[in-house]
């Protein structure tokens, strides 16, 4: 009987969207990206994908075993994780700092938190950003034989330092570049949102108000103003797309209500552009979108919608 | 158990001021950023503690009710003096790591704590024995706190190579920085926690948590100048 039929509570509107449906189209979207980074960085590249991967399952696994848990392994949300944490590592990362990290983003960020849908920030990004401190030298070294033109520093570390001209946009657009996995090629990027925005996984608001907030601030404020190829090498370095398409739209910690999200994406556009322009580092998409979900119960608080019929009595009430 | 070694298990195990009572928070995440740090600063709250407890036990008598707290705080500034000078004299070096949290002692809360609820009413022997009870279990905690910190973030035991001795090993370099102190006394807290349950759970029962922790003003040494009374004691007090 309970096969046939599934209780639940209303609204009873059927649709085949599951979490790991939903899991799956993400991590079908992020194979361009992926795909591109093994080609990019080589076989070292694939061994650290599929070790962070193992790490972040591994890591669920043995905590729901622990504290006597259902096993979530199937709603795929590990594999997620890891893989998006591994496509946010240099390549040349020892295999042991990665395994910390997923440890880190599934024991500490995720399930002491309550398991998926409790956790207050994106896993991936949370390990990621205990590695960057962590490992400091580890995460920012980019140094590859690959890309003679780019002597180990990042294009954005390069524009910092030597000015706009040290860069090839195109070389940027096409990934050819230092960086971490999966960050460094736009193109594989965009091809990968376009499958999720084409699946309904993901809807534009959180990118375009994260994006164009970005642009007006770095036209305003950046390094060279007013100027639209430093513009477009802002945009396309470091994990911008990524994280403007893959991890500022995690559905847990981001908001729900429409408004909330354009302001959400319109806070990380800003953080970000701070922490390019007045920071400490080239990059600061991580930081941004992490201080960003912290933000998001406050967000959401504010941009409730009326309820449909209720704005004149809630009036009377005050 | 004999009173004297009671106030001192007390103040190790039953109401560790780091793990249990969660006092002195301020030193205990600030300084802990190696083992030496934590010790250093752990037996510099133990000879306040003691010394003051035992000065403020000697004159609970003199010391009008009205003006406790500031009588409280020239007796623990006086001798913080002392052990600062003392410390910038012999061990230059631990001073300097320890900074400004060394004249901070003043208003830690364990030493004022302590003095409030256990000096003030009791006779100055047992007074220096629940001083060496709760500052050895300071130490405790702020050695043990430093000695992990130490151990991942630096790779070092008490300043010797340790893990770094083994080839390949990258420090954890989080863990010297301020999260990393968060993070590991989140864990033994827990730690802590498991430890107590269980004890518990064979019948030996532990102190319940007094004071603000439990909501039980009624034993509170501070109850009667407490602004932040919880809502039942207060109702009750009404009706």
């Amino acid at each position: 009987m309970s096969e046939k039929f599934k209780v639940s509570s209303s609204p009873h509107v059927r649709a085949k969207d599951s979490t790991s449906r939903i899991m799956l189209y993400v991590i079908i979207a992020l194979l361009p990206a992926t795909l591109f980074g093994i080609y990019n960085f080589g076989f070292h590249a694939l061994i650290l994908i599929l070790v962070t991967i193992a790490s972040c399952m591994a890591s669920e696994w043995i905590f729901e075993k622990i504290v006597h848990k259902k096993n979530t392994l199937p709603d795929l949300s590990a594999v997620v994780t890891g893989l998006l944490l591994a496509l946010n590592l240099p390549a040349g990362l020892p295999w042991w700092e990665a395994v910390i990290g997923g440890v880190f983003s599934i024991v500490i960020v995720k399930m002491l938190f309550g398991g998926l849908g409790q956790n207050f920030m994106n896993p991936a990004l949370g390990g990621r950003c205990f590695l960057l401190i962590a490992f400091a030298a580890d995460m920012t070294n980019f140094a590859s034989s690959k890309f003679e033109a780019y002597s180990g520093a990042t294009p954005l570390g390069m524009i910092r330092n030597d000015g706009i001209s040290s860069v090839k946009v195109m070389d940027m657009l096409t990934g050819r570049i230092p960086g971490t996995i999966g960050e460094t090629s736009v193109i594989a990027i965009l091809i990968g949102a376009i499958i999720l925005i084409l699946l309904g996984v993901i809807t534009l608001r959180i990118p375009a108000a994260y994006i164009i907030t970005f642009s007006v601030f770095m036209l305003i404020f950046g390094k060279e103003r007013f100027d639209l190829t430093y513009l477009v090498a802002e945009l396309c370095g470091g994990g911008l797309m990524l994280g403007a398409f893959f991890m500022a739209t995690d559905y847990v910690t981001s908001p729900i209500t429409p408004a909330g999200q354009i302001i959400y994406g319109i806070c990380c556009g800003l953080l970000t552009g701070i922490f390019r322009c007045f920071g400490a580092n080239a990059e600061g998409v991580s930081f941004a979108i992490i201080l960003s979900n912290l933000l998001v119960p406050i967000i959401e608080k504010f941009t409730v919608p009326k309820a449909f019929g209720m704005v004149k009595e809630a009036k009377k009430n005050e | 158990m004999n009173k004297y070694v009671e106030r001192v298990y007390n103040g190790v195990i039953k109401e560790n001021p780091t793990f249990v009572l969660m006092l002195g928070m301020c030193p205990t995440l600030a300084v802990t950023s190696s083992a030496i740090n934590g010790l250093g600063m752990g037996l510099s709250t133990l000879v306040v503690l003691v010394c003051s407890n035992l000065l403020i036990s000697l004159f609970r008598k003199v010391i009008p009710n009205g003006v406790r707290m500031p009588a409280y705080i020239v007796i623990v500034a006086s001798l913080v003096t002392v052990v600062q000078f003392l410390m910038q004299a012999y061990l230059p070096s631990l001073s300097k790591a320890l900074g400004v949290y060394i004249p901070l002692i003043v208003v830690n809360c364990i030493i004022l704590g302590r003095a409030e609820s256990y000096a003030s009413k009791n006779g100055p022997v047992e007074s220096i024995f629940d001083g060496i009870g709760m500052g050895l279990g300071f130490t405790m905690g702020l050695t043990i706190i430093g000695l992990i910190r130490e151990i991942l973030g630096a790779g070092t035991f008490f300043g010797l190579p340790f893990l770094s001795a083994i080839k390949g090993f990258t420090p954890i370099t989080i863990f010297i920085m301020a999260p990393g102190a968060f993070l590991v006394l989140a864990f033994l807290v827990a730690g802590m926690n498991i430890i107590r349950k269980k004890m518990e759970a064979k019948g030996k029962p532990l102190a319940e948590p007094a004071g603000c922790l439990a909501g039980d003003c009624a034993h509170c040494g501070q109850s009667a100048m407490c602004t932040g009374k919880s809502a039942a004691q207060s109702e009750t007090k009404q009706s």
